[in-house]
């Protein structure tokens, strides 16, 4: 369904910086409301959780709902301390989980 | 009461302005009925306050299938002047719950943005809630052109 993510993260900042992040992934967001050519409902698939961690912390965190539009996009804030890695996390209805990192270095 | 012609004229003028007025409030307000019992259950209970959240959004979306919306709060990040979450409101959606956004102090900044779709012209509310329990909420109104939620 869902296809590789884009992320937008600084590669480096100096510490306690607060950095801009932006994240990207195609997916359809099925909000159930749809019907198809003969009036059937199409079942509801959205991603319904989106996660950021750096480093095992968490940093933003989002509950999804019909109403996000296909292709999530989320735009947020993280302040860093020392160098490392974010990890971003997409879980699908279906249960799959889509995955992606990106270091920074901070200095 | 003798029924004169000034008496009739009166009595269906008020007739009809209920007519019209039942039909307005009906369905709004079922609406606005499922959001405010969304907000309370978000809330524990607590009446939202104004101010200290701001949310952007276009006064005018030509397409409500990606309608670009943006919540941040006044608020230092830190200690006990931290936003935990914000929760976002489409009020004439089919079903009114967007989003609900979840904040650490490792976010540096209660902000956030995201795309959402709108079935016609609404009002969206944001809500957010404060580590020490109080809540403030801003409402903006969207018109939208072309509605998204397939229909």
């Amino acid at each position: 369904m869902a296809s590789k993510p884009r992320i937008k993260v600084p590669k480096s900042a100096s510490a306690g910086e607060v950095i801009t992040i932006k994240t990207l992934i195609s997916h359809e967001m099925e909000s159930g409301q749809r019907k198809d050519k003969d009036g059937n409902p199409i079942p509801r698939q959205i991603i319904n959780k989106f996660t950021c961690s750096f480093e095992g912390q968490t940093v933003f965190e989002c509950d999804l709902d019909p109403a996000i539009s296909s292709n999530p996009y989320f735009e947020f804030n993280a302040k860093v301390a020392q160098s490392g890695t974010f990890k971003f996390t997409w879980v699908d209805d279906d249960g799959s989980v889509y995955e992606a990192e990106a270091p920074i270095e901070v200095n | 009461m003798q029924l004169t012609r000034r008496n009739v004229l009166g009595l269906s003028v008020g007739a009809a302005a209920f007519t019209l007025a039942g039909g307005r409030i009906g369905p709004a307000n079922a609406a606005t009925d499922a959001t405010q019992k969304a907000i309370m259950d978000f809330t524990g209970g607590t009446a939202p306050g104004e101010g200290k959240v701001t949310l952007t959004a276009p006064e005018i979306a030509e397409n409500g299938n990606t309608v670009p919306v943006s919540v941040s709060v006044d608020s230092a990040m830190a200690g006990d002047d931290l936003v935990e979450s914000i929760i976002v409101f489409a009020d004439g959606n089919p079903n009114p719950a967007v989003a609900t956004f979840h904040f650490t102090e490792m976010s540096g900044a209660a902000l956030a943005t995201t795309r959402i779709r709108l079935a016609k012209t609404q009002d969206v509310i944001a809500v957010a809630k404060m580590k020490d329990g109080s809540v403030f909420m801003d409402t903006k109104q969207v018109k939208v052109t072309i509605g998204g939620c397939g229909g």
